[in-house]
């Protein structure tokens, strides 16, 4: 067993415990003396805060459970409650709220190191999997958990989102039914809401466990994204990197209770505070802003997927793959490229006409002309949902579609432009997420929608064979040393 | 140089994104709409008697039945989601500078604004009276009991003698009847209505919304209620009011239900403040923002702490940080 | 280079880390017992901490029972042969010894007021409806380990250890008793 590798603790009682169950010399090992790429810049504090948080938001929700009530009828009363007359209740309340916030900061910060210093690439691709379905539920339970207050926000929000599901076919309206519980978002909803918003933190947990037992079986990335080569590259986790993630966090705390004791109110919308009413829509829906990139998304799908729209994607679709995910297109479908070609440009015309210029009165008579027009294999609402699900789902499989043999970000200029544009292309969506649904917000949010899928289908791929190599350090510490001078 | 540089502006978009929503949105017609799929949905299913009257509001009507649309609607939310359709049915939607409520507000100064604001408990009492002798004839503030009035300085003897003013309904008693009790400190604010429906039909309709949260309910509250108690006048020329509504310049579409609630001299203040329809809508503006958020003050004192000690946690921090590091080539 | 953890100036780095791991450990403290607090109490709870009871209407030999913080507290009217049996009483054969005038207020002998929470297992005894059986006392009487109470609240019979819990009051007037 283990136990045999095992160095004995002077500490009597540790010694007794670790004799039994070894988790002292665990914690020695895997944070006490778990050799760590020493050149980490601030971007590697994010993942612990992300852990602390996770806690925090633990610590406040099991509280706030115990005076939460779970009622449509008192769920807003008794938030309201805890607000007012619950010994520091609305501390609690406000760091519930903004924590929220704070672990969605702190995680998208995490990923765009992630994706900047190559760390989703081998070795380190299930450790990548794992971080996108810890996002994924972190998603639902924040959902579940704006629906809980009650409020018109929660209500509706929760009957926007659930409605999603109504797009799929055959099934969705069953299924929307089933989620509800009822005919409506009502109190069977947030019932079950609430039960799922308490267990989902825990399965968070779990898989955040098997994203650290990950982790430290491959090793941490660094900014080089070169691989240590031996202990001149490393230094121990504790104490080096236990102070500077204490550091890190009690600036990260600062901003924190900034927002808790000074703006408790600016990241969530007025409406959180009107008691929900299911006869009355408010005027302007939003969901919360770590949502907005993909409620953006959804909405930019105001199409149904023709035939003409259907055939040309597909043509493109082939020629994509020959020319951008293969180093060079394949001999023996060549000679139908030119036929291929002619049939995205054959029905792309159409298709484009169709989806984006429907409302040009001079086009009008032109796109009359087209036949099969109302022919689709997908709708609008459906494609919406799909291309939703899609950018997050993509992520999860990008260690596929980067091959490029280099990690960091740091080496690859061209990567690094195409990245930056894809967060800024993610933020616009956001900012075009909280804005109402009409022109020109809708065909800017479309353009960044397509260069977001852009990035992740077509660049990505491309650059694995065609952006140069560059000479990279022979090691971590030779990189730092350079640096330095 | 040019990669960190990168670096930091792609992590600075990242957080000026944040907060982008917060600033209120314009067009809430077009929202409306494009929410009024689930509302159907919803009403559907709702066995509710008047559930058609209440779904109306999203689509715009003309004017005549504007009218009767805001006056049968759920809450002063869709009340100004209805006004707003029916001034644009108008023609008179004005420059969506504001945002969710068109026209943009004065911005006041607040004893309670900044980080170390805090209220004035004159101002607070005066606001209390100017609620209980004006707003409380309409508006319930049903959360908030008597004994949170110690917060505006009442001592126990004042705020036992003001509960017992009210009459309250309890029981049943040993024979099973309700019965009226003069008002405990222990009970919340009575709403001049029954429920709801006897709200509206009181009110030709409207619904004068709970006043508890409403400072927190409309973006940016304070100046929000401030300027629509001093907002009324007459509708510009051109402009057709619908009947028995009244023109408030604040009001998102202009056209609100409410008359004017304040003149001058409304009130009579005991400590002499003038009476002006300015400083009355002040005092109760503070009373109101007070009420939304009772702890506000606590919050703020609290926080004080919190960031003394959190600055110089951090200084310790990076000092040890430093020393930790020292060593490390 | 080979051994980090070496410290160059072992004196100032510990007095750093003493300081540094005490401050943070005030402020987990302090954020720990706001967690903690919440669970105590709210302020709607507390306010509902003390009961006003109109006594006029009691007539001698009657009680009333009042919720006072969720409990039933007892409110009786002695008659004066209740009072007399119940000062009569040899306290040294008590199982709690405690004299009348020690569960009543002085002048007030009248009104005896007790938490109706039998001290054995916290049943609320029988006897404060007139239909309801007094004990062999004629005081309560708990019906589920057979308690025997007097007219003093004190227990007299049974497996409960101690007399009936007088609970905090006053006064306020004549006719209003103000409970906790």
């Amino acid at each position: 067993m283990a136990n045999a590798n095992r160095e004995p603790f002077e500490n009597k009682f540790v010694e007794w415990v670790d004799s039994r169950l070894p988790v002292f010399t665990m914690i020695q090992k895997e944070y006490g003396v778990f050799p760590t790429p020493k050149n980490f810049n601030y971007f590697w504090n994010f993942g612990a805060l992300a852990m602390v948080m996770l806690v925090t938001m633990i610590a406040s929700g099991v509280i706030l459970a115990m005076h939460y009530t779970p009622n449509a009828a008192l769920a807003f009363n008794s938030v309201e409650r805890i607000t007012r007359d619950v010994n520091y209740g609305w501390l609690l309340r406000y760091l519930h709220m903004n924590g929220a916030s704070m672990f969605f900061i702190a995680v998208y910060i995490h990923i765009f190191r992630g994706l900047y210093y190559g760390s989703y690439k081998q070795p380190r691709e299930l450790l990548w999997i794992f971080g996108i379905i810890i996002f994924l539920l972190m998603m639902a339970t924040a959902f579940m958990g704006y629906t809980l207050p009650w409020s018109q926000m929660s209500g509706w929000g929760a009957t926007v989102i659930t409605s999603l599901f109504s797009a799929i076919p055959l099934v969705g309206e069953g299924l929307v039914t089933w989620l509800w519980g009822g005919f409506s978002v009502d109190n069977p909803t947030l019932n079950r809401f609430f039960a799922l918003h308490y267990l989902l933190p825990f399965l968070i947990c779990a898989v955040v466990g098997l994203h650290v037992w990950a982790l430290h079986v491959v090793g941490s990335n660094n900014p080089t994204g070169i691989d240590p080569k031996g202990p001149q590259d490393t230094l121990p986790f504790n104490p080096y990197y236990t102070i500077k993630d204490m550091f890190g966090l009690s600036i990260f705390l600062i901003a924190y209770a900034f927002l808790i004791f000074y703006a408790p109110t600016l990241l969530t919308h007025q409406d959180h505070f009107v008691p929900f009413n299911p006869m009355v829509t408010p005027a302007h829906i939003v969901p919360e802003w770590y949502f907005l990139p993909f409620y953006a998304i959804l909405r930019s799908i105001t199409f149904d997927f023709t035939i003409y729209l259907i055939v040309a994607g597909a043509a493109g679709a082939v020629l994509i793959y020959n020319y951008c995910w293969r180093k060079t297109p394949c001999e023996k479908t060549k000679p139908f490229f030119p036929a291929l070609i002619a049939v995205a440009v054959i029905f792309g015309i159409p298709a484009v006409l169709l989806a984006f210029f429907k409302d040009v009165e001079a086009l009008k008579g032109i796109i009359g002309m087209i036949p099969f027009a109302g022919v689709h294999l997908i709708e609008a609402k459906l494609g919406g949902v799909l291309a939703m699900f899609g950018s997050i789902l993509l992520l999860a499989v990008l260690p596929w579609l980067d091959r490029h043999p280099v990690r960091s970000g740091r080496y690859r200029p061209w990567y690094r432009v195409a990245l930056i544009a894809f967060v800024a292309s993610a933020v616009l969506l956001g900012y075009i997420g909280a804005k109402p649904a009409e022109q020109p917000f809708i065909t800017i949010g479309q353009l960044a929608t397509l260069y977001y899928f852009g990035f992740l289908l077509v660049i990505v791929p491309w650059l694995s064979h065609n952006e140069p190599v560059a000479v990279l350090p022979n090691s971590i510490h030779e990189a730092v040393l350079a640096e330095k001078k | 140089m040019q990669q960190k540089f990168l670096l930091t502006l792609s992590f600075a978009a990242l957080l000026i994104a944040a907060p982008a929503h917060a600033a209120p949105e314009a067009a809430p017609v077009k929202a409306t709409v494009e929410g009024s799929a689930p509302a159907a949905t919803a009403t559907e299913g709702a066995a509710a008697t008047d559930a058609a009257s209440d779904a109306t509001p999203a689509a715009p009507a003309p004017a005549a039945d504007g009218n009767a649309m805001t006056k049968t609607d759920g809450d002063a939310q869709t009340m100004e989601a209805d006004g707003k359709t029916a001034a644009e049915t108008h023609g008179a939607a004005p420059a969506e500078e504001g945002g969710h409520h068109a026209p943009s507000l004065p911005q006041e100064e607040w004893s309670w604004s900044g980080p170390f604001g805090v209220f004035d408990r004159h101002q607070l009492q005066r606001g209390f009276q100017v609620y209980k002798q004006v707003c409380a004839s309409c508006h319930g503030l049903s959360r908030i009991y008597f004994r949170n009035l110690s917060a505006l300085g009442y001592n126990e003897a004042e705020i036992k003698s003001i509960a017992a003013e009210t009459q309250v309904m309890d029981g049943p008693d040993d024979s099973g009847d309700m019965f009226e009790r003069p008002g405990r400190p222990s009970d919340h604010f009575k709403s001049p209505f029954a429920n709801d429906n006897a709200a509206r039909a009181a009110n030709g309709g409207a619904l004068p919304p709970d006043l508890s949260l409403i400072v927190r309910a409309r973006a940016d509250g304070s100046n929000y209620v401030h300027a629509l108690l001093t907002g009324y006048e007459a509708a510009p020329a051109g402009f057709t009011l619908t009947q028995g509504m009244h023109y408030n310049k604040y009001f998102a579409g202009h056209q609100i239900a409410m008359p004017q609630p304040l003149m001058d001299g409304s009130v009579t203040y005991e400590d002499g403040t003038p009476n002006t329809i300015d400083q009355m809508s002040r005092d109760v503006t503070a009373f109101l923002t007070w009420a939304s958020e009772p702890n506000m003050e606590k919050r703020k004192q609290v926080g004080l702490k919190v960031m003394l000690f959190m600055f110089a946690f951090a200084g310790l921090m990076y000092a040890t940080k430093r020393k930790v590091w020292k060593d490390v080539h | 280079m080979t051994d980090h953890t070496l410290p160059d100036n072992p004196a100032r780095r510990d007095f750093l880390y003493l300081t540094t791991g005490a401050v943070a450990a005030v402020g987990a403290g302090v954020t720990g017992w706001s967690f903690i607090d919440t669970m105590n109490p709210a302020a709607d709870t507390l306010a509902l901490a003390t009961t006003e009871v109109n006594i006029s209407s009691i007539q001698p030999g009657q009680s009333v029972v009042v919720t006072w913080q969720g409990k039933p507290v007892f409110v009786r009217r002695r008659t004066p042969e209740e009072i007399k049996s119940a000062q009569d009483v040899n306290v040294s054969e008590l199982r709690d010894p405690q004299t009348d005038a020690q569960r009543v207020q002085a002048g007030k002998e009248e009104w005896l007021v007790v938490v109706g929470i039998c001290t054995h297992l916290g049943c609320v005894p029988l006897g404060a409806k007139p239909n309801e059986p007094k004990g062999e006392f004629g005081g309560w009487f708990c019906p589920c380990h057979g308690s025997v109470y007097d007219t003093a609240g004190r227990i007299r019979k049974g497996p409960a250890p101690t007399n009936l819990h007088v609970p905090p009051y006053n006064f306020t007037s004549d006719t209003v008793i103000k409970i906790g």
